[in-house]
Parts: C-alpha cells; structure tokens; sequence
C-alpha cells in the first residue's frame, strides 16, 4: 500500500480516527508522517491533515483557524511552531493562550519589573482612580471643600500626563504603527473563573 | 575587538571564584526582550530582522558597560567559532544556528552577552563563577534598565514582557546555575532530587540546557515558569533549592567517603590513570572522567592549585574548543578524539597522583599514631 500524501513509498503509518461519528483512515509513509506532525498524537488532528491535502482554501474559512490581523500568522502556524508571530498575536489568540498559560505558569498577571517609562504612567493611572474614589465619596458626603481641593488634584495630574504623553509621541516619531494601541487595551485574561495566583504549592 | 583575542582568555564564569564554586560552577540570568510593533524573528523577514538587528545593537553597543565589546553578525562568524560560543555557554545552541539578520555582542570579560534575533529580538544574560544569581540579575537588569531608555519594548498591562514563546512571557526570565553533582550520581540519589525540583516548578537539565544529555555530571536547574512572580520571588525560590541540593551533595560526598571510600578512590585513580594515558578519548567519557578528578579536587586529594587546569578541560575538550586553533582543516571525530586525549595527557602531565592517604579510609574516630608512618 502505497502512502497517501507522497504516493511513491511504502505507508508504514495507518491512521484511523472517529470524528463525529465517521471513521476516517489515512496511511502514511514514515518521511510523510514526521512532516505531517503524526508522532504527536495530542496536537494532530486527521480532519487538519485531510483538509490539508486537497482544500487549503478550507482552511482560510475554518473557524479554527484564526489569524492575527497584524502579522497575519494562524493559529495553525502556532500548533506547528509553538511560537507566536508578534506581540498582537497575545490578543488574537487569547483566548486559546490563557487556558494554555494558567497551565504553564504560576499566575495570569506579571507582578515583575515594569519598564521605567510604563511604571509612572500606570502608578499615575492608580493615583488618579484612588482621587477619582475620593471625590466620589466626598460629595456623597456633601464635604464639598474636600472635593475641591481633590478637584483641582486630579485637574493637575491630567494635565501634567497630557503634557507628557505629547513630548513622549514626538520622541517616538517615524516609527511604525504600533501593533497595541496601548498597554490598556488587551483584556486577555477572563476574571471570572481565575484565582488570583493559582500557583501550585510546593 | 576580534573573536580570537576573546576566546584565547577564558571567560571570567570559568576562571573567577564565586561563593560555592566547588559545586555551583556557574549562574546565569536571561532576559527575553522584543520590540514593540516588530514581527518576532521566527515570523519576520529578512528586512525586518534587519532592521531590527541594526536598531537593537546600536543601542547595545552605547552602553557603558559595552565599551570593549566584540560584536559580530553571525553570517560573519564560521561554524566553528558559533560553536565555541555555544560551548562557552555565551550563546544558545538555537542562536548558533542562525545567519543573516542575527548578531551577538558580548563584553571582553564574557560576563555579559546578548543576542539579537534568536527566537527574541533580544536575549541578553549575565553569568559568573559560583551562586550569585543574585548579584547577574542585577548586572543584567541593569543593562536592561539602560536599553529601554532608547529602545521600546513589547509590554503589556496583565502579561509583562511579551515573548515569542509564551512559556517566557511575564518576566522574560530564566534564571539557571550549573551544578556538578559526582557525589548525588555516584549514590543514586540524583534522579530522586530531579523529581522532587521539577515537582515544584523547577526544571533540571544537561549541560547545554533543553534536550542536552547530562555529561561530566553537570545538571543546570532553572526556572520554569515566568508569568505570576516577580524576578525576585523567582531567584529567591531558585536559591533556596540550590542551597539544599548543594547540602544535598556534601551530605552524598561526606557518606562515599565513610562508607564507600574504596569505590570512590577507585573511580578517582580509574580516571586518573585514563585521563593520563589514553590515546583516543571521546568528549563524553573525557568529561565523565574529569568529573571525579574535580571531585578529587574538592575532596583535597590532589594539590588545590591544578582546580582551575581541570575546570578549563572541561570546555578545552569540547570539540569545537578542540580545534580553534586549526581553524583550516575540520577534524573528523576520530582525530578530534585522539588530539583531545594528547592535550588532556600535556595538562594533566604535571598533576600528581592522587593523594590516597588522605582518605580517610574508616570514619575518623581514632587515629592511629602508627598510620603515618607507613
């Protein structure tokens, strides 16, 4: 019997798998199994290889296969490598990844370093919501001084980050677009149904 | 600087001290680093890389800490120099086999290294002699510190460090030391400790990290995981493991010599007596062997100034280092084995026997006056 895919050596490799109800076999020889992926059962699925053969615009339309608007890379491409196509890829794909980092890692959030330039604008954004709370409390409570006083603390703080937030993008000028509007966008992780650090204890 | 004026000295992680250096050989800190709004290297083409290439080393080569520093693209270097690199630990085994649009620029010491376009943009490490994670996180944190001045790197508000892998997203981190366990293997209990480290999140590996074989009885121990826990936690964590595999080892060592010091001497003069009258050594047995003479080293059988002649075969052996100076003709394995045996015949020639009457051969209770004599 001669290989499915190659159709000049020997299969060696028989394959059969049950998919919704349907028996599908494919035989394969040895060189066109390893390309194909076969040896790892846990991520090969015989509809992705049958499809591949004869139908690549199948794919295109297969919900399974999403792309990265971006870098255009597939979550095909991501099963193959195993590494992603750019930092957008993160958001395209997230929501396959985070399932996939809960297991990895030892948390969803990075708790480390934040670089220089982000670390002030993110203890800023947390100053502001704490004021922002306070004001809110303070005319609940019709303390209407306080309120101004917070008033004119959250007025200064905008106004010092709009002014360096300009002088940052003329810095940054004649680069290209950037892939992540900016670091607030993304929303990969799904709160719900995740601890906040469902680490394994030692 | 030229490559060949660096790789005549040894790097300062083999040749240094640092504490614990009999059994921790080295630590290593990396960091995974991309550009905001460039494709990963994997994905990119060859333009992009490129551009990518140039604007990174430019900012690697203004740091001060770079001032005397050999950078090269690795188009430009031969097969045989990636290697040396690669034995040297100063570049990964996948950075080796790169080409056009990936670079390394490494500083005269050979404590710091970075590499642009492996399967980051940028991987940059720090490594020293003995356990100082501590001390080549902050040299390299440092480093980082300075090059996100000029560069803008991938982060994001949740994730951290955005990876090409998202086994390194968070932290971008990989914090490892090598240890050299003889006495752990000799008593059968290193698999018992590989178990327990992995089962805490930790990853132990052989000599050149994922997938490499444990040769000469050198395990790396690493971080595993990235995401969830900030740098120190992860070193603090990794410390406390070394510590009590170090511990570990002395225990090991400390119970060969009580209770099984004839079968430790035998495998000490077995590989003494090898070492110094093969004619044909293989790189795996060569390293093999040279594990129980650094062993004996430890242990005080031989004089402590060879240590740092035996710690230098250990890379000198390896193929690649084997044949940097006959950079015109490749050596076929049958030849590298038996220049390898005469250089490792020419190092050890001076190196006495080992000093067996130091071996205390029953436990130390009493000794007897007359023992010295004989």
């Amino acid at each position: 019997m001669f290989c499915d895919v190659c159709k000049s050596k020997e299969a060696t490799v028989f394959l059969t798998q049950i998919v919704e109800g349907k028996m599908q076999k494919v035989n394969l020889c040895e060189g066109c199994s390893k390309e194909k992926g076969v040896n790892d059962p846990t991520g090969f699925a015989l509809a992705d290889l049958l499809l591949g053969l004869g139908a690549a615009q199948e794919i295109e339309k297969n919900p399974l296969g999403i792309r990265c608007s971006v870098c255009g890379f597939s979550q095909t491409d991501f099963k193959k490598t195993g590494r992603l196509g750019c930092s957008a890829c993160y958001d395209a794909f997230a929501e396959g990844l985070s399932g996939m980092l809960k297991n990895m890692h030892r948390g969803l959030i990075h708790t480390g370093k934040v670089p220089a330039r982000l670390a002030l604008a993110l203890s800023r954004a947390r100053e502001l919501a704490a004021l922002q709370q306070g004001l809110e409390k303070a005319i609940l409570e019709e303390k209407f001084e306080d309120a101004a006083g917070l008033r004119d603390k959250i007025r200064l703080l905008e106004s010092e980050e709009g002014k360096e937030s300009k002088s940052g993008e003329s810095n940054l000028s004649g680069g290209e677009p950037d892939l992540l509007d900016g670091p607030n966008r993304l929303s990969l992780v799904q709160t719900e149904d995740v601890p906040p650090n469902p680490g394994k204890k030692s | 600087m030229k490559l060949s004026a660096i790789i005549a000295n040894t790097g300062e992680w083999l040749s240094g001290s640092g504490p614990h250096d009999q059994i921790v050989v080295s630590s290593r800190v990396r960091l995974a680093r991309n550009l905001k709004g460039k494709p990963f290297p994997g994905w990119a083409k060859k333009a992009e890389r490129v551009a990518v290439l140039d604007e990174i080393r430019g900012a690697v080569i203004q740091l001060p800490e770079m001032k005397e520093a050999f950078s090269e693209k690795l188009e430009d270097l031969s097969p045989l120099e990636k290697q040396v690199l690669m034995e040297r630990h100063l570049i990964s085994r996948e950075h080796a086999a790169k080409g056009a649009g990936s670079a390394v620029v490494m500083n005269t010491a050979q404590t710091l290294s970075f590499m642009i376009n492996e399967e980051d943009h940028l991987r940059m490490q720090a490594i020293r002699a003995g356990l100082q994670l501590d001390e080549v996180f902050a040299m390299i944190n440092q480093a980082d510190g300075e090059l996100e001045e000029s560069l803008d790197f991938a982060f994001h508000n949740e994730l951290g460090y955005l990876t090409a892998c998202p086994t390194n997203v968070g932290t971008g981190m990989r914090a490892s030391a090598m240890l050299h366990l003889p006495g752990l293997v000799m008593s059968e209990q290193v698999n018992k400790i590989i178990n327990s480290v992995n089962k805490i999140g930790l990853a132990v590996r052989g000599l050149h990290g994922e997938g490499s074989e444990a040769m000469g009885n050198l395990f790396q121990v690493s971080n595993q995981t990235t995401l969830g826990e900030a740098e120190e936690e992860i070193i603090g964590r990794l410390n406390k493991v070394i510590f009590q595999i170090l511990e570990h080892e002395q225990n090991a060592r400390q119970i060969l010599l009580q209770q099984r010091a004839e079968t430790l001497l035998d495998q000490i003069g077995r590989a003494y007596g090898i070492l110094c009258h093969a004619h044909s050594i293989t790189s795996k047995e060569a390293l093999n062997l040279l594990s129980f003479i650094k062993m004996g080293v430890d242990l005080g059988l031989f004089p402590g100034g060879y240590r740092l002649q035996v710690d230098e075969l250990f890379i000198e052996t390896q193929p690649a280092h084997l044949q940097k100076g006959l950079q015109a003709t490749k050596l076929g394995s049958e030849e590298r084995d038996s220049l390898r045996a005469a250089l490792i015949r020419t190092k050890l020639k001076k190196m006495p026997e080992p000093e067996i009457g130091k071996i205390p051969t029953t436990p130390p209770i009493v000794q007897s006056p007359t023992s010295e004599e004989s």
